[in-house]
């Protein structure tokens, strides 16, 4: 069900000792070149993000991998944690050659709890074949990773939000500028990359920028690692290139006949079946690899209900648009589902959530309304004018 | 609380302060151990945790009530953590929900009465496509149907037999 076939072909450590050849220019330079971005969604350009951390002066620095895996319908990173942890801490020991930091932090999500006796177990063994700590197989860099474990918080996928919980407080994001890897943990430069980022980032420093665009488009290159769940019959991981179609990737997983298609998890958004030849990019359908497909028999306000009480639930509540919106946003769900929501109302309900893209302070805030948007948008027929079944 | 009771739980959290570290970096993983343990974080303990890491207890409040794996309610033994998203809510989970209540005897967000079992929610744990997940403590359960949700419990109930100690490091580890 779960096939790697680019992770697994993978030489033990050949990015690492590509990287320790050379000088950190090059390395950045390398994965710049690469295309790669943010493989938990945001998509931010990696090689750039790495070459900020680099620029600065400060006397410690920070590698962070945020496998704090909460976006739902994704379990991608759960998997790449299971089978190929190596190449993760491998793409954490680059990272840290690259802007020269000595401490990496794995921010480990608490649900996840199941997977540090694992993790730890393969850090020992990284250390005894000097993978980890002082000079690392003969070279001058001297970098270890720890373990963090989360405390239950969607939020603190965030970076900001993860970097205070790791400081001790509560996981409510920051104001940005100053960005992390200018003032992050503690202070100092950080760079906070996503699990699968730092896995590609070893197997581009072992085979080179030009074999990772060698698929994907033009502003999204490379394969990307998709996490496929809900009514298919064949759920689970898979790697696709960047820049399949949504049909496509149906075919594979056996989700033909889907209704719409949820991509990007709850903050993502909703895809008809007439929208099914748009293509999963950063330049169209921007994804951190969540697909839940949506059976003909499915509720659209269902779906919705369900991702609404997430937010309200995981919002940190730290600003009005978010805290408030959510809350309304599902209170107007429940007016739906009742069959007593005027469509002067509805608009108003649109309104707001389109407030809530841009008055939020985080991510979650500013994605919280683009399911019920895209929802009202190709679904309004099946949710207006509803009769509760107890009538 | 006996004070022996206190001074027993003052000592241990000094010690979890000194193998984590005394600072601020180290208050989750302080306040995660306590509610591992204890299975609660009550004022008492905030206030040890707070004069050792030289800060308000206010603050340790503030961060205890922040994150869904603390807070300061009291749980059983074995917390049974239901997902209760998109995929898990498609796959079945209120079936699951259902013979959890009917056979614990309590509802959602309660503790039995004899603080062995609590029933809690969790938001997406990643188990998308082998749902109804559910967590008991640590352990992950998947594609648990309202018939296995019996064997789940025994196995936890067994875990309180004659070798009570034992058991639960094996079995909950």
């Amino acid at each position: 069900m779960s096939t790697l076939p680019t992770y697994a072909a993978q030489i033990p450590e050949a990015g690492l000792k590509a990287a320790l050849a050379k000088d950190r220019p090059a390395i950045i330079a390398e994965v710049t070149a690469s295309g790669l971005k943010g493989r938990g969604g945001a998509g931010f350009p990696t090689g750039v993000k790495w070459n900020f951390a680099a620029a600065s002066q400060a006397a410690r620095k920070f590698v962070i991998c945020n496998a704090d895996e909460g976006e739902p319908g994704t379990f991608k990173d759960r998997v790449i944690l299971q089978e190929h942890p190596d190449l993760v801490f491998e793409g954490m020991t680059i990272a840290a050659r690259a802007i020269g930091a000595r401490e990496g932090i794995l921010f480990l999500r608490g649900e996840y709890a199941y997977l540090r006796g694992h993790l730890e177990g393969i850090l020992a063994r990284r250390r005894e074949q000097g993978l980890l700590g002082p000079a690392i197989l003969g070279s001058a860099l001297n970098f270890d990773i720890r373990i963090f474990m989360g405390a239950g918080a969607y939020i603190c996928g965030e970076e900001t939000a993860l970097i205070e919980a790791l400081e001790g407080f509560r996981g409510e994001p920051r104001n940005r500028p100053p960005f992390p890897v200018n003032t992050g943990f503690l202070g100092f430069p950080s760079i906070v990359n996503n699990v699968e980022t730092l896995a590609w980032a070893a197997c581009i420093l072992a085979n080179g920028a030009p074999w990772f665009r060698l698929v994907g488009t033009e502003k999204s290159t490379g394969h990307k690692i998709f996490s496929v769940s809900g009514d298919c019959s064949r759920p689970g991981v898979y790697e696709f290139p960047m820049g399949i179609t949504v049909t496509e990737l149906l075919r594979h997983v056996g989700g033909e006949g889907a209704k719409a298609a949820q991509i990007g998890g709850a903050s993502g958004q909703c895809v008809p079946a007439k929208d099914f030849g748009r293509t999963l990019a950063f330049e169209d359908i921007s994804t951190g690899g969540s697909v839940i497909v949506l059976g003909p028999q499915r509720d659209m306000l269902d779906v919705l209900r369900n991702f609404q009480e997430f937010f309200v639930d995981e919002s940190c509540g730290q600003c009005t648009p978010c805290r408030r919106g959510n809350t309304k946003l599902l209170e107007g769900l429940e007016l739906l589902s009742e069959g007593r929501c005027s469509m002067a109302y509805l608009r108003e309900l649109c309104a707001l959530g389109e407030t809530m893209q841009v008055a939020s302070k985080c991510g979650l805030g500013q994605s919280s309304a683009n399911a019920f948007l895209s929802v009202v948008e190709h679904f309004r027929e099946e949710i207006m004018g509803r009769i509760p079944s107890h009538v | 609380m006996l004070m022996t009771e206190r001074d027993r739980l003052a000592a241990e959290i000094a010690g979890l302060a000194e193998k984590l570290g005394r600072n601020r970096t180290s208050l989750i993983p302080i306040l995660l151990e306590v509610k591992r343990k204890y299975h609660t974080i009550d004022s008492y303990a905030m206030q040890v945790i707070a004069d050792l890491l030289a800060i308000h207890p206010v603050e340790v409040n503030s961060v205890v009530s922040f994150y869904a794996f603390l807070g300061d309610r009291p749980q059983g033994k074995y917390v049974i953590r239901l997902c209760r998203t998109l995929s898990c809510d498609m796959a079945g989970k209120s079936r699951v929900r259902r013979q959890l209540e009917n056979d614990l005897g309590i509802t959602f967000g309660e503790t039995t009465a004899d603080g062995k079992f609590t029933l809690d929610w969790a938001n997406c744990m990643g188990m998308c496509d082998q749902g109804p997940a559910l967590l008991v403590n640590d352990r992950i359960h998947t594609r648990v149907t309202p018939e296995s949700v019996h064997e789940i419990i025994e196995t936890c109930r067994r875990a309180f037999g004659v070798h009570a100690a034992e058991a639960k490091e094996v079995v909950f580890k």
